[in-house]
């Protein structure tokens, strides 16, 4: 059994984005605080830190999951992915550059969060329907964008990776 | 909304679990999928001197057939549960209310003994396994017992667990032959918590209807087959007899009138997909 104790600060291994990285978390720390603060990785948003709105939502392990609801301690050992892995530096994936074709933000603070679950969600699943994307997305606010142009993006994103072909940029 | 400080203990398997929570006492949690626990830590609701992860406990993490129960240990998903190929063959009414619970996203941490053990009065897999029957085990240091769901979930969120125990798996009975399985509910926005769910299974010689939300816990009434106005009648009584309660959701009055609607549409579509 593993004991960490309240109050002092444990050291924490994972792969972030397919590299090693680490930091110091006491046991009550939030992974999504820990990948912000501690490592430095702040595409990761945190909005209302129950469960609710999505912006936290980053891979575990390949999963979709709330960075709010996961003790950094939790992911101790594990595999991490956020939307800074999404593309290299400057870059954007095909679901990012669907995102900006299709206007899928606006003020972009939910974006994170919806780009790692389609991420995850479109993995698996080559022809989704556009039912099964608005219930995907059930699982994230956007004050903005009223999510048409989220829907179009990401069905557009599944056809283009079916195709094996990308969309012009602009 | 950060959590209080606590001790971490990661169990390795339900001996430790139990174990920890024997020697902890009053003062620990158990952490399960953490979806409904780490909001209450994050708003200081509760704060506990001591959290046993059991989240990661690998004989508990499956789910096992023995031809007649379905049993899902405490480490397994949500997830996982929907994911189980099986499913909708072995256990159709799961497979209808598993993807109303939250969202993919807090499927894939949730457990299902999770949700069982805290009882929320909505809960839609407190329903499920009142309605089918199932049985809940129970494991501390003292040993291991099991009660039907009926005895174990006693109240709003309160069980008959105790301090020094965990749910260490539950038991869904699985499919009979010649049954329909039916699930629906009604919640403000997909993924919310509903403000009525309702279960019903057909046979040939009788219809169960399970209602949750209405009241403290699920209730679960067994009617021989009924339709048309018979049915109307008998959801309409019901209604009545359920101790409804008002809260910021929704009031009684509409609770009641959600059974009769819900009630007819589960009670329905259990009969007509009956083999
Ligand atoms: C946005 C959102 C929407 C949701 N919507 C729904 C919904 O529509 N319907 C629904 O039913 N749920 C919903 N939930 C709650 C979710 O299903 C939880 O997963 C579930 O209620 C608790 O399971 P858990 O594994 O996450 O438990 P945890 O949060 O880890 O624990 C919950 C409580 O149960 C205790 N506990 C956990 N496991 C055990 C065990 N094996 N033995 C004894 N005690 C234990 C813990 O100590 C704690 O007190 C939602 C959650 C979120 C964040
Ligand atoms: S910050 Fe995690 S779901 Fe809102
Ligand atoms: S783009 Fe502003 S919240 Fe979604």
């Amino acid at each position: 059994m593993k004991r960490l104790g309240a109050g002092s600060r444990h050291r924490i291994g994972l792969t972030l984005n397919g590299r090693e990285a680490g930091g110091w978390a006491e046991p009550r720390m939030l992974l999504s605080d820990f990948l912000r603060h501690a490592l430095g990785a702040t595409g990761t948003h945190v909005g209302c830190e129950h469960g609710v709105c999505g912006a936290c939502t980053v891979r575990l392990d390949g999963a979709p999951v709330r960075a709010c609801l996961t003790l950094a301690v939790q992911a101790d050992g594990r595999r991490v992915d956020t939307v800074e892995g999404l593309a290299p530096e400057g870059e954007l994936n095909d679901l990012q550059k669907a995102f900006r074709r299709h206007h899928a933000l606006q003020c972009g603070f939910c974006t994170p969060g919806i780009l790692m679950s389609l991420d995850a969600w479109l993995d698996g699943r080559p022809a989704p329907d556009e039912g099964e994307i608005r219930e995907l997305l059930s699982g994230h606010l956007c004050r903005c964008t009223g999510y048409g142009g989220i829907v179009a993006a990401a069905l557009e994103a599944a056809r283009a990776a079916r195709a094996g072909d990308v969309g012009e940029d602009d | 909304m950060k959590p209080a400080p606590f001790d971490y203990l990661r169990a390795d398997d339900e001996e430790e679990a139990v174990a920890a929570l024997a020697e902890a006492g009053d003062d620990a949690r158990l952490l399960a999928g953490g979806q409904t626990l780490m909001p209450m830590l994050n708003m200081r609701l509760v704060e506990p001197a001591v959290l046993i992860d059991i989240s990661r406990l690998p004989g508990r993490a499956g789910i096992e057939d023995d031809g007649t129960l379905i049993e899902v240990g405490a480490a397994a998903t949500q997830a996982s549960l929907e994911a189980w190929p099986p499913l909708s063959a072995r256990a159709p009414l799961l497979a209808r209310a598993l993807p109303l619970i939250g969202h993919v996203q807090t499927r894939s941490r949730g457990t299902v003994c999770g949700s069982i053990a805290f009882a929320d009065p909505s809960a839609e897999l407190s329903l499920c396994l009142a309605t089918l029957g199932g049985e809940v085990v129970l494991r501390s240091r003292a040993g291991t017992r099991t009660l039907p769901a009926a005895a174990f979930q006693t109240g709003m969120l309160s069980t008959a667990c105790r301090a020094d125990e965990m749910v260490a798996a539950v038991r869904f009975p699985a499919a009979e032959p010649g049954a329909g399985y039916a699930f629906t509910e009604f919640a403000r926005r997909h993924g919310d918590f509903a403000i009525v769910a309702v279960a019903a299974i057909a046979q040939e010689n009788g219809i169960r209807i399970g209602v949750g939300g209405a009241c403290e816990r699920p209730v679960v009434q067994d009617w021989p087959p009924l339709a048309g106005s018979a049915l109307d009648d008998a959801l309409d009584a019901l209604a009545w007899s359920l101790d409804a309660a008002d809260d910021h959701h929704a009031s009684a009055r509409y609770r009641r009138e959600l059974v009769r609607g819900l009630g007819k549409r589960a009670v329905q579509a259990a009969q007509e997909t009956r083999p």
